[in-house]
């Protein structure tokens, strides 16, 4: 299966039995300018939430001990908040953060983030995420979580992809 | 959580056992050949396989003296398929950021080529 991917593409590494979740991408731009995407937040709120849901960066402070809450509320109404401490931003290298979901039943089931950005040559940079959660659980709940949310969006892709298919054929047809 | 998914990773979250799928991955075998590479007793061994058995990761042929063991595909496509949607969604929100990226580096070389300009209107 990873060989299918093409060079940039996300990669996840995600052992049976271990609480831990590895995410590698790679972008074609300088890790200065990606590691000022994830902490200037202007930039932030232009890529993280998914198209449909607005984003609502509630506090964000990019610095050592500062905190951060985000809200994306879904068409029909629905609001899913999170929150977390910022432990150290090193620019232009190494972010370490805690990530909780509010929308859980239970609180208390936080995870430990650290984002590491290694430049490469030709002025791209290489993202290595490292999420710790508390119990392997916790870890597997929240890829099935993440799948759910994978579907939709994968679903509205197609829907898109369909539609500019049937407008282009009327168009032919006429 | 898909509770045939749990199974599938507790089976799979022991080294012997995943060294077992890899072995059959090469082809069937009898449980004492399959005993052999590992400093494992038989019944240890078989213990293993219930566990691999219950998840439907392996089944026992019928032939009654050898009853060979065979890797079985399924819950592995199962699992690999929940953490491919897993990894799609993140990918999908890793190309907005190339898209902003790209705008970004876009807006710097305009930026450098006015100034550029600025300067030798200057001269």
């Amino acid at each position: 299966m990873e060989g299918d991917l093409m060079a940039n593409e996300t990669r996840i590494k995600a052992e049976p039995g271990k609480q831990e979740i590895f995410v590698t991408r790679e972008f074609d731009a300088p890790r200065e300018l990606v590691f000022q995407a994830f902490t200037d937040p202007e930039l932030y709120v232009q890529w993280l939430g998914p198209r449909r849901l607005t984003m609502n960066l509630e506090t964000f402070e990019p610095r050592a001990g500062g905190s951060y809450r985000y809200i994306l509320t879904d068409t029909d109404g629905s609001v899913f908040a999170f929150h977390g401490v910022n432990h150290e931003v090193l620019a232009p290298e190494r972010i370490i953060s805690t990530f909780e979901f509010e929308g859980l039943p239970e609180a208390g089931h936080v995870i430990l983030e650290t984002a590491k950005f290694e430049a490469l040559p030709g002025d791209r940079t290489r993202l290595v995420n490292q999420s710790v959660f508390q119990s392997v659980a916790d870890r597997d709940g929240m890829i099935q979580a993440g799948m759910e949310s994978g579907l939709t969006e994968s679903y509205e892709r197609l829907e898109e992809l369909l539609a500019k298919g049937v407008s282009q054929t009327a168009g032919a047809s006429q | 959580m898909n509770s045939s998914l749990d199974t599938t990773f507790a089976a799979l979250a022991d080294p012997t056992r995943r060294a077992i799928l890899a072995r059959l991955a090469l082809g069937e075998v009898s449980v004492m050949e399959l005993a052999a590479p590992f400093a494992m007793s038989q019944p240890a061994i078989s213990k293993h396989l219930k566990v691999l058995e219950r998840a439907g990761l392996v089944s026992r042929g019928r032939e009654a003296q050898r009853r060979p063991v065979r890797v079985e595909a399924q819950p592995l496509v199962e699992a690999t398929e929940w953490l491919d949607n897993y990894r799609q969604s993140l990918e999908t929100r890793f190309q907005r950021l190339d898209a902003l990226l790209a705008r970004l580096k876009g807006d710097a070389q305009k930026h450098g080529a006015k100034r550029r300009k600025q300067k030798m209107k200057r001269r």
